[in-house]
């Protein structure tokens, strides 16, 4: 199928949805996505950061959608035509859904560990106006723990629902949810119980915010202060393939491999996130790459060692 | 007097006993229907007819009908939508308090054109007696051969059961109600797909409110063209007025679509005109909270001069700027001495309070809106915030998954834009509205100072 976003056409398969055909032209025309994981079944449609206009909703059917469509669940059809940052009316959507996540989020971003590989950060500092107009009190919950190793902070929680549906993906029953509604929503596990399972640790990776952390690694550093390097070894639970943020030649903490949109590669079980801390645990293949933009990859020696070699090779010539 | 069809036997004692019911021509529908029609010439009828749906959003039902899936292997369902939350309107309750049988004679009708062989009512929690009678008519109704197996000998099966929400408003958005059948928190779904094409346990599902459902039965017996001549223009048959507020007669009226407002504000037969001496009309909410509420100029006549009538295009003449919606029928009337920005909070508090919480502007946004209006209405105001409030609502208007948002912002936007003055008065008089002067009279005064505060 043929569709059209930006003025760049591409071809998808049919059932590819606006996002990833998106995706596979790539650059700045990628709409946001803070609630849509493609490894989680069921997730998209809630944050409303990746709406789009739908100009043209097929080449039978030329006639442009009434509303914004959330871009990460509406499927394509042949010959639609797409804008997403060309048109002023999504940017003014995308800001004011923004200005709307940010009322209730406390921007502890100084102290929060999320900062710096946060979507909510990224999109703020993309869209969002400085001063909020907001004068009343932000919501307030208390912390909690989920298990010894996560700590949930629910004043930051976008309720994208992207932990609800992996522990649903992971657990044959239902353990982990979300209680109550409206603004007083919250993420929740079943009374007195927490995820019991050897993959849970990856609703940490999955949280696009500072909701869900790691307690081994709470206030050890600053994420754009480690090296991120590509580590694997062998795991008879998961795939062995993580990502090591190591200072020096200390492990501070183990993540799963992420996507240039802030996407799990694959799960990591818990035995490799949590208890495999040493050097000596690790094969390390070479540094992380992620994208120019992130401010972890601000002083990658990669990109720099590039530069460099290019710099000598010209003055060379 | 106005043609009755759902409360045409209202004043005959003991109405929702099944023998009494019968004797008034009860099930003779369902009778007609199964035994000499098909499916199909069920549906046409209902298309004929021309009934829209009766739960706001005033969609046709027969086309709605037309679009359900029929896949091989896979059951329909049919859902009555009872849980009639909407502020303002109390219609269903009534109807289906004094007159069960006629929904479940409807009921049988469109299940039977649908293919359904179950069908939901799904009752909102706060009506627990409700349930009761409902369940005590389908017991009836399956005693004597109406439901159950092989009904009347023609081989159609049909169960229906009742089933209980949890008291959330949002689980009268169709995805929302089959996501809490299922047993599910009632989160709205994301369209497409649609509940025709997959609904509850992904089958193809219709979601009807109880007085659509009901008057079918009616329109079987009587035929769609008959029904198609009363009311006015596409506004077919009658409608149920749920009329609450500052009129003298309170109370649920069934109308012919089509009749002015005036007249059903001020006729004996009708509201019966305000409720005090001397106080006169201000404002009118004409369909359930969610609509935008009008000034007494526009209510009466629409912006160009012409009587406003109780139809679907009437009401909504003029678009959002001068217009409204006919909704679910909840008419609330408000007279002089009604503060309009404290009834404004009054619904923003409603919807803050029951958001669902999935998407993210509903969320925030109706929040925040609550207390932009709480400040404004408690006297601690600033200027920008009349302003702050539209902003807030174009913010969430659009953007949401479901219509929640909409409903949650419209109220809010209207308003500002017909009431400015009197946000602007709460503004300015800081210390009379802590004091509550602004009450035109002293007992109102008294009630709020005493109760509210």
């Amino acid at each position: 199928m043929k569709v059209t976003i930006d003025g760049h056409t591409v071809e998808v398969e049919a059932g590819t949805t606006i996002l990833q055909a998106a995706r596979q032209i790539g650059g700045d025309l990628v709409p946001p996505a803070m609630c849509y994981h493609s490894k989680i079944e069921n997730t998209g449609g809630k944050c409303r950061v990746c709406m789009v206009k739908v100009t043209a909703g097929s080449e039978k059917d030329p006639r442009p959608m009434p509303k914004l469509v959330p871009s990460c669940v509406t499927t394509v059809q042949e010959g639609m035509v797409i804008e997403n940052i060309t048109n002023p009316q999504v940017l003014e959507a995308r800001k004011n859904v923004v200005e709307l996540l940010l009322i209730n989020h406390p921007l502890d971003c100084p102290v929060c560990d999320q900062a710096g590989e946060c979507k909510l950060q990224d999109l703020s500092y993309e869209h969002g106006i400085v001063d909020s107009e907001l004068v009343e009190d932000k919501r307030v919950f208390d912390m909690v723990d989920i298990g010894d190793k996560i700590k949930l902070h629910m004043n930051r929680c976008i309720l994208c629902y992207r932990c609800v549906y992996l522990a649903d993906q992971l657990t044959p029953e239902r353990v982990h949810g979300v209680m109550f509604r409206g603004d007083k929503a919250e993420i929740s596990t079943y009374i007195s119980k927490a995820i019991d399972n050897e993959m849970s640790g990856n609703v940490i990776d999955v949280c696009p915010v500072g909701a869900l952390t790691d307690k081994t690694f709470r206030f050890k550093s600053r994420v754009w202060f480690l090296k991120p390097m590509n580590a694997e070894r062998d795991c008879d639970k998961c795939c062995g393939k993580a990502t090591a943020w190591m200072f020096g030649n200390e492990i501070y903490r183990v993540t799963s491999r992420h996507t240039k949109y802030g996407e799990v590669e694959e799960f990591i079980c818990n035995t490799c996130r949590y208890d495999k801390k040493f050097i000596t645990d690790w094969k390390i293949t070479g540094p992380r790459d992620f994208g120019q933009a992130s401010v972890i990859n601000q002083n990658n020696y990669v990109q720099q060692l590039k530069k460099v070699v290019i710099n000598a090779d010209k003055r060379l010539l | 007097m106005g043609r009755k069809i759902i409360l045409e036997h209202y004043n005959v004692p003991n109405l929702k006993d099944y023998e009494v019911y019968r004797s008034v021509g009860g099930y003779r529908a369902v009778e007609k229907a199964l035994k000499s029609m098909t499916p199909d010439e069920v549906v046409q009828e209902v298309k004929r007819s021309g009934l829209r749906g009766r739960g706001g959003a005033g969609f046709p039902t027969g086309m709605k009908w037309s679009f359900i899936a029929k896949p091989e292997g896979k059951p329909r369902y049919l859902l009555c939508n009872a849980d009639e939350s909407e502020p303002g309107t109390f219609k269903d309750r009534y109807m289906m308090q004094y007159n069960p049988h006629f929904l479940i004679d409807g009921m049988i009708c469109s299940a039977y054109a649908l293919g359904c062989n179950t069908a939901y009512i799904y009752v909102r929690g706060e009506y627990k007696f409700i349930i009761k009678i409902l369940e005590k008519a389908i017991l009836e109704a399956k005693a004597n051969g109406w439901l159950g197996k092989n009904i009347l000998g023609t081989g159609y099966d049909l169960e229906i059961y009742v089933h209980t929400g949890a008291g959330a408003y949002i689980c009268g958005e169709e995805t929302a109600l089959i996501e809490s059948i299922e047993g599910k928190r009632g989160n709205p779904r994301i369209k497409p797909p649609f509940p025709a094409v997959s609904g509850l346990y992904g089958c193809p599902t219709v979601v009807n409110n109880v007085e659509s459902l009901a008057v079918v039965s009616w329109i079987i017996q009587n035929g769609g063209d008959e029904y198609s001549k009363i009311g006015l223009g596409n506004s077919t048959g009658t409608k149920l007025i749920s009329a609450s507020g500052n009129i003298r007669k309170p109370g649920v009226y069934e109308i012919e679509l089509g009749l002015s407002v005036e007249e059903f504000m001020y006729s004996d037969e009708y509201c019966g005109g305000m409720q005090h001496e001397g106080r006169d009309l201000k404002a009118v909410v004409a369909g359930g909270s969610s609509v935008p509420i009008l000034p007494k100029e526009l209510i009466l006549k629409t912006a160009s001069g012409e009587n406003r009538l109780m139809t679907y295009e009437s009401l909504s003449d003029g678009g959002f700027k001068t217009g409204t919606m006919l909704g679910s029928g909840g008419f609330i009337v408000y007279d002089e001495a009604a503060c309009i920005v404290r009834n404004t909070w009054n619904f923003s508090r409603f919807y803050h309070h029951e958001s669902c919480g999935q998407c993210s502007p509903c969320r925030e946004g109706t929040g925040w809106l609550e207390k932009v209006l709480h400040r404004v209405e408690h006297g601690t105001g600033r200027w920008a915030d009349i302003d702050l409030l539209v902003e807030i609502t174009k913010k969430i208007e659009g953007n949401t998954i479901c219509p929640f948002g909409d409903a949650a912002s419209w109220p809010v936007a209207s308003a500002v834009r017909h009431f400015r003055h009197e946000f602007e008065y709460h503004v300015r008089y800081p210390e009379k509205i802590k004091n509550r002067e602004h009450f035109a009279s002293e007992p109102m005064r008294l009630f709020m100072n005493e109760f509210v505060k």
